[in-house]
């Protein structure tokens, strides 16, 4: 099980050649308390970059970016009602979209999780 | 403490003793609810005799239960919207340092000339030939507008700062347009640091927005303009002076950059309070701007009256100015309300009518009572104003470009605040406690935790003194650890911190009857 990260603090875990898209713990904690996610439509495809959902705290509304090039396949609907989930349990419960990943090589410009914990330190 | 009256000492001591009242009051703060939940069904302010009997004609849509008005006496009325009015900070009852917002003085004088019966009883579908002097009042704001700015012409209607940005960037896009480069022009260059509405005003009529990456020091670098230039590129957005308080230095090379592109610059006028009798956008190399009258020219704002945002054009852009606009034929102003009677091409038009008449009135009064010379004083006093904050504040407050002179209003960070365990919200809360509206916070995005304050030129020095030892206080108890004060606050305001994410996540949209008052209305 690979994860990787964005500089924007989105992660996306592979599962075979599927890909399970969520932000960090620390961009969770930034946003501070989420109130609201908007989710794209399955079968919706994202070039790399292009955004995907919208997570809005009461500090701020964010676009969550798809971190690689895919299909959508899943999406978290419970978190249309339990929006609070991303604060949560970002990595697990509080994920935003599955995404059918079109090429696997586009994750290797990410960072990895030791990476991402060293870019999150030069930043805060 | 207790003095030998028995009375505490400290203001602080009487509100921890304090017994929670029967009545849910605090003495003169009184609370008010809403006027269907005190009114009953058989109270009224006037006498209305009982209709004889008649045989309606509503063919059975009669209406068959009470509709739940409410009735309040004269004096239940009055109470009811004068304690409301109470429960309002604005101008008029202290400093209000709102950053980026301009809240100054409105001068009565101001009101009474609006309040004149021949430009507050004025139709704006009367005879033009019966509102001549109204449409010399437009006219003269105009041309004073104009003049200010160094531009070509204005267009007055545009109803507020963002409205404004809109009628700017129609105006650019139909010079686009007429060039044949509609197609090919769909970007538009905006600062990280500019105000929400910019990115959005150029994505609603159809740009792609591509963004300008802040700098540590502020200010907008023409070389990184450059670098985002190219033919697709219609426009720069640029706010001057901008949302970090900085008057931007490489403005006239970005205007130079960004024409010599073949693209437009607008530039977002809402804290031109700043420059007045001082710089003229039109030498700076602007292409549109609005000018918000109800900051820089002191019409009421901020729940007190209507925006008015009137859209200064270059000679580039002024064929394009939106109807109506003023003429003169022979010498007699008129109004033009069609594209085809004009002898331009104007893109369109903006509002139903001719825009704030009230506001028009109101800030050429400002303007006719300060002069020019007054003009350009409020502009130095307000920029003296925003640096004796800072100067004042700067030991104790973090600024995030270093210690160097601001515009009209001045920005901090909340880098001084950390491991505090106070925010920028706790805060701004706590000078609630004070007595002050709070500042700006976490606004620009640029900067973390932002504070803006803009005093404004309307304040003394010891208005600002005072505002500055209360600061000052709150910083050091900050300092202290005395999260208490903070994490709490406000402890003294009719109500106490909301839960901002309940409200956001469970928010109640529709109001319910509360039961005392469903039964009365049976």
């Amino acid at each position: 099980m690979t994860t990787r990260y964005t500089k924007d603090h989105e992660y996306i875990r592979l599962e075979g050649d599927t890909g399970i898209v969520g932000i960090s713990d620390y961009a969770q904690a930034q946003l501070g308390d989420v109130v609201y996610v908007e989710l794209p439509s399955i079968g919706k495809s994202l070039a790399k970059g292009a955004e995907a959902a919208v997570v809005e705290s009461v500090k701020a509304a964010s676009e969550i970016y798809a971190p690689v090039s895919g299909e959508v396949v899943e999406v978290n609907g419970e978190l249309e009602a339990t929006p609070g989930t991303v604060n949560e349990d970002p990595a697990g419960r509080g994920w935003f979209l599955k995404l059918k990943v079109k090429d696997a090589s586009e994750l290797d410009a990410l960072m990895t999780e030791e990476q991402y914990q060293e870019f999150v330190k030069s930043i805060s | 403490m207790l003095n030998r009256q028995g009375r505490p000492t400290a203001a602080g001591e009487a509100g921890t003793n304090a017994h929670p009242t029967f009545t849910g009051n605090k003495a003169l703060a009184q609370i008010e609810p809403l006027i269907f939940e005190i009114g009953h069904h058989e109270t009224t302010g006037v006498d209305l005799d009982e209709p004889e009997a008649f045989t309606p004609r509503l063919g059975g849509l009669e209406r068959k239960e009470a509709i739940g008005l409410p009735g309040l006496s004269e004096p239940e009325a009055m109470r009811h919207y004068v304690r409301l009015s109470q429960m309002n900070y604005g101008i008029d009852t202290g400093l209000f340092p709102l950053g980026s917002c301009t809240m100054k003085h409105n001068a009565r004088l101001n009101e009474r000339m609006a309040r004149l019966p021949g430009f507050s009883d004025v139709h704006p579908l009367q005879p033009v030939s019966t509102v001549r002097g109204a449409l010399e009042v437009m006219d003269e704001l105009s041309r004073y507008l104009v003049t200010l700015t160094n531009t070509t012409t204005v267009a007055l209607s545009p109803k507020a700062g963002a409205h404004g940005e809109l009628c700017g960037m129609m105006a650019i896009k139909a010079a686009i347009e007429a060039k044949g480069e509609g197609k090919t022009r769909n970007v538009v260059l905006v600062p990280d640091s500019a105000h929400g509405t910019n990115p959005a005003t150029a994505a609603l009529i159809g740009f792609t927005v591509r963004p300008v990456p802040a700098r540590d020091d502020g200010w907008v670098h023409v070389d990184d303009v450059k670098k985002l230039l190219g033919p697709d590129v219609a426009a720069i957005m640029l706010t001057n002076p901008n949302t970090c308080g900085l008057f931007e230095n490489q403005v006239v090379e970005i205007a130079k950059a960004i024409h010599d592109a073949g693209a437009y610059f607008y530039c977002d006028g809402a804290n031109f309070n700043a420059i007045v009798g001082k710089a003229r956008p039109g030498d700076l190399g602007i292409d549109a701007m609005h000018i918000n009258l109800h900051k820089t020219f002191s019409t009421p704002h901020g729940g007190g009256g209507p925006g008015s945002g009137p859209v200064v054009l270059s000679a580039r852009l002024a064929p394009f100015a939106p109807v109506p606009f003023i003429t003169a034929e022979n010498g007699v102003l008129t109004l033009v309300e069609q594209a085809k009677d004009a002898t331009e091409q104007p893109f369109g038009r903006m509002t139903a009518f001719h825009g704030q008449m009230g506001m028009y009135v109101r800030a050429l009064t400002y303007m006719l009572s300060h002069g020019s010379d007054g003009m350009k004083q409020a502009s130095e006093d307000a920029v003296l104003n925003a640096n004796y904050i800072r100067a004042s504040l700067a030991d104790l407050f973090s600024q995030p470009f270093g210690d160097k002179p601001c515009m009209h209003e001045v920005l901090f960070d909340d880098a001084w605040l950390k491991d505090t365990g106070v925010t920028t919200l706790d805060f701004a809360k706590a000078m609630i406690d004070e007595g002050y509206h709070p500042m700006t916070m976490y606004f620009p995005l640029v900067v973390h935790g932002a504070m803006l304050i803009e005093p404004t030129e309307s304040e003394s020095k010891a208005s600002l003194d005072l505002f500055i030892a209360a600061l000052r206080d709150l910083a050091m108890s900050a300092k202290k650890g005395e999260t208490e004060r903070f994490s709490g606050a406000p402890y003294h305001a009719p109500r106490r911190r909301l839960d901002e994410t309940r409200a956001a996540r469970t928010p109640v949209l529709k109001w319910t009857k509360p039961a005392p008052f469903a039964e009365a209305a049976e």
